[in-house]
């Protein structure tokens, strides 16, 4: 109801109003001075806008982002640069690891090889002391009876001339205890 | 003024009469929001275009924002072959722009609600595209008027209406933004009038009619001047690319 007594209102109003003054869009009084005016106003807005103003615009957009562009591209450049020495720094890393585990291994070898060495040594050495030790053994095994046959032989002369109160004759005994010996021999010294 | 709708449209001479021959070009009430709303755009954008700064300021923004909108509904509608008629649309476009939002406020005058204001731009846009047209393509231009794939027998028809549809085009640009304006600003002064006729009863609701129309008014101030602007450009278009 509102609504439509507004719009009542509203269009005789507005009729009334028409009715009293007209349009004043209508009224060619000042049309020629409208024109001139709005020719006057445009032509010096137009002038000064696209002789300094805009092309300034343009000229700051342009700086912009060309300044945003080298902006990046520096940016960029530098994400590369820092890359590259990751990498390298990486590669570093792993080339000293690699150098430590030579190393180590080396360094094991070396030390294997050493205690082999020595080892070999004193396996000779031991070898050797032993082959001496056995040649004088044998030495000793040698000389053992001919030195068992002299005392027998001492000791026989002695106990015959106790005995029978004479010397004997040495080369006698000897015989006697050579022969005894070279049958028993084997009974002690067996090999 | 009073209560009287249309009497915010009417022109009055301020200061003296001046005359050319016998023709009198007095400085008016409209010649007035024509030069502030020129000094104000030209204030505007020389203050956002001073200085460079890499983090623009508020108006820098705001001329900057201004400059590449432009310039994309350029691009959009007529191509990169309308870069050299860029100063004159983003003239034309915040010209009438501006004088559409100084009349929004009390008391001011709202130049573009007049039809020789609206038609005299119109007019230069509509010139300007003919000639320009004709200088691209010599008398091709013509070729505008027939429309490929029409048959033969209608082409006669068809001829006289484009022929029409374009020579109205002025006429249909300017009274686009003239009635716009027009009857917003009626409208509001109908309301404006009815709050104080309805008193402190009845007023509230012609006045929140009138904060909606407010609102509504502004936008239709700047779509007003867009479709104004973006008009030129298709007119622009059709005078560059050929496509008929």
């Amino acid at each position: 109801m509102d609504k439509l007594l507004f719009l009542s209102i509203f269009l005789g109003s507005a009729a009334s109003a028409a009715e009293k003054t007209g349009m004043p869009q209508l009224d060619t009084t000042f049309w020629f001075s409208q024109i001139f005016w709005l020719i006057i106003t445009f032509s010096i807005l137009l002038v000064l806008l696209s002789k300094f103003i805009l092309p300034k615009i343009s000229a700051n957009l342009e700086t912009r982002k060309s300044r945003i562009q080298e902006n990046i591209s520096a940016a960029e450049k530098q994400r590369e640069e820092s890359e590259a020495k990751i990498n390298e720094y990486e590669r570093i890393i792993e080339k000293s690891k690699k150098e430590a585990i030579n190393y180590l291994n080396q360094e094991k070898e070396k030390l294997v090889r050493d205690i082999n060495l020595k080892k070999e040594a004193i396996e000779k050495g031991l070898s050797e002391e032993i082959q001496k030790i056995e040649v004088e053994i044998q030495e000793f095994k040698d000389k053992a009876p001919k030195k068992i046959n002299i005392i027998a032989v001492e000791t026989s002369s002695d106990l015959l001339q106790q005995l029978i109160g004479t010397d004997v004759n040495s080369s006698s005994i000897s015989a006697i205890v050579d022969d005894l010996s070279r049958k028993k021999i084997n009974k002690y010294y067996g090999n | 003024m009073a209560t009287n709708p249309m009497a915010q449209f009417e022109v009055y001479r301020i200061g003296p009469e001046i005359k050319l021959g016998s023709i009198d070009i007095s400085f008016t009430n409209s010649s007035l929001f024509m030069v502030i709303s020129s000094l104000t755009i030209l204030l505007i954008f020389n203050l956002g275009s001073k200085k460079n700064s890499l983090l623009p300021s508020k108006v820098q923004l705001l001329t900057e924002l201004s400059y590449t909108f432009v310039s994309k509904m350029i691009s959009d509608t007529a191509g990169s072959k309308a870069k050299p008629y860029f100063s004159f649309i983003f003239s034309l476009f915040m010209f009438v722009l501006f004088c559409n939002m100084f009349g929004m406020m009390p008391y001011s005058f709202t130049v573009t609600s007049h039809i020789i204001v609206t038609f005299v731009l119109a007019f230069f846009v509509f010139t300007g595209v003919t000639i320009i047209g004709f200088m691209k393509h010599g008398l091709g231009y013509l070729k505008l008027f027939v429309p490929s794939g029409v048959p033969t027998l209608l082409l006669p028809l068809i001829i006289i209406i484009e022929v029409i549809s374009y020579l109205s085009r002025p006429i249909s640009l300017s009274v686009r933004l003239f009635a716009n304006m027009l009857a917003g600003h009626t409208m509001m002064k109908v309301f404006g009038g009815f709050v104080i006729s309805l008193g402190i009863v009845g007023g509230w609701l012609p006045l929140s009619f009138s904060v909606a129309l407010t609102g509504l008014e502004i936008l239709v101030a700047f779509l007003q001047a867009y479709v104004f602007a973006i008009l030129t450009c298709i007119y622009l278009n059709d005078a560059l690319n050929l496509h008929h």
